[in-house]
């Protein structure tokens, strides 16, 4: 049900970066879109009752530079945190690359409407 | 749970108003609203690495996206819209949204990860062995700086590129020179 709602967010971001015609409102639904995906990707290595991925003194175990197995079985998944943290900070360049067109594109034609933009130069 | 459905509903009604708002500023503040929504919904995860990323790339992202759109609210898309193709294209996501649904009956429940049931899997390995090989107490870290380092070496070179990409698009003088001679 979660995973449904989280589709549900992609899917609005999908219909505004189809259906709408103003730029900035195509870059909105790229973004959102990207809010949907990281979301949906946490939630994968989710697991009821977990603890972050950190190690805290409670759970170092006996010897030397080991865990206990406690913290083994309930940690949640810190590969799709990782790679979530690269995609993030990789959006945020994606969407100065966008709205960098989007400005460009406004002193020029003065109208952020795509189907103007089409009219006035082929 | 109930936290999760709580912060997922109040993005999904922040993402309806930026999508159908005509104002585009308003539009701007209701996807940082996503964004501070989805950070909280991070810290209940359990992934505060990334609500701390999510907030600072939010904050830089909402700048941009304001200089983008600040004086220049006087666009109105007027024409008729295309009622066919707005139709038709939410027919063909309506059917995407509902095969999505019956693929997420296929992989297991929420609160209950794949990797838990493989015993050697990549994830239960960083776990386990990730303080002793690497020495970092975050084991979000020890992936990023040390068993995936090659993947945070990419992401700073795209970084870079789309950044480079974004100074030429909006540099002005080289692109006068160039247009002088035609004229």
């Amino acid at each position: 049900m979660l995973y449904a709602l989280c589709f549900l967010l992609f899917m609005i971001g999908l219909y505004c970066a189809v259906v709408k015609k103003n730029m900035v409102k195509i870059v909105i639904g790229i973004m959102i879109m990207e809010y949907a995906v990281n979301i949906f990707l946490i939630m994968l290595g989710y697991r009821f009752d977990g603890v972050a991925p950190i190690v805290g003194k409670s759970e170092l175990a006996e010897q030397i530079n080991s865990v206990t197995a406690a913290f083994v079985n309930t940690a949640v998944d810190p590969l799709p945190q990782a790679l979530v943290l690269t995609s993030i900070v990789i959006s945020l360049g994606s969407l100065a690359l966008m709205i960098a067109i989007c400005i460009r594109t406004y002193e020029r034609y003065g109208t952020f409407d795509i189907t103007e933009i089409r009219r006035l130069r082929g | 749970m109930f936290e999760f459905y709580t912060l997922l509903l109040f993005c999904i009604i922040a993402a309806f108003i930026a999508v159908e708002t005509r104002n585009l500023l308003s539009a701007v503040i209701c996807v940082g609203a996503i964004g501070f929504g989805g950070s909280l919904l991070f810290l209940f995860l359990r992934a505060p690495d990334i609500a701390i990323t999510q907030i600072v790339v939010e904050v830089l992202g909402l700048v941009i996206l304001i200089r983008a759109t600040i004086s220049r609210d006087i666009t109105f898309i007027s024409g008729d819209r295309e009622f066919f193709g707005t139709v038709v294209s939410v027919v063909i996501i309506f059917v995407i949204f509902l095969a999505g649904i019956i693929v997420f009956k296929t992989i297991p429940p929420f609160g209950t990860p794949v990797f838990a049931q493989v015993p050697d899997s990549a994830s239960q390995t960083y776990i386990s062995t990730g303080l002793e090989k690497t020495g970092a107490a975050n084991l979000v870290a020890s992936v990023i700086l040390d068993f995936r380092a090659y993947d945070t070496l990419g992401e700073a070179t795209v970084l870079f590129t789309s950044i480079i990409g974004a100074t030429v698009i909006l540099r002005r003088r080289a692109k006068k020179k160039l247009e002088e001679p035609d004229a």
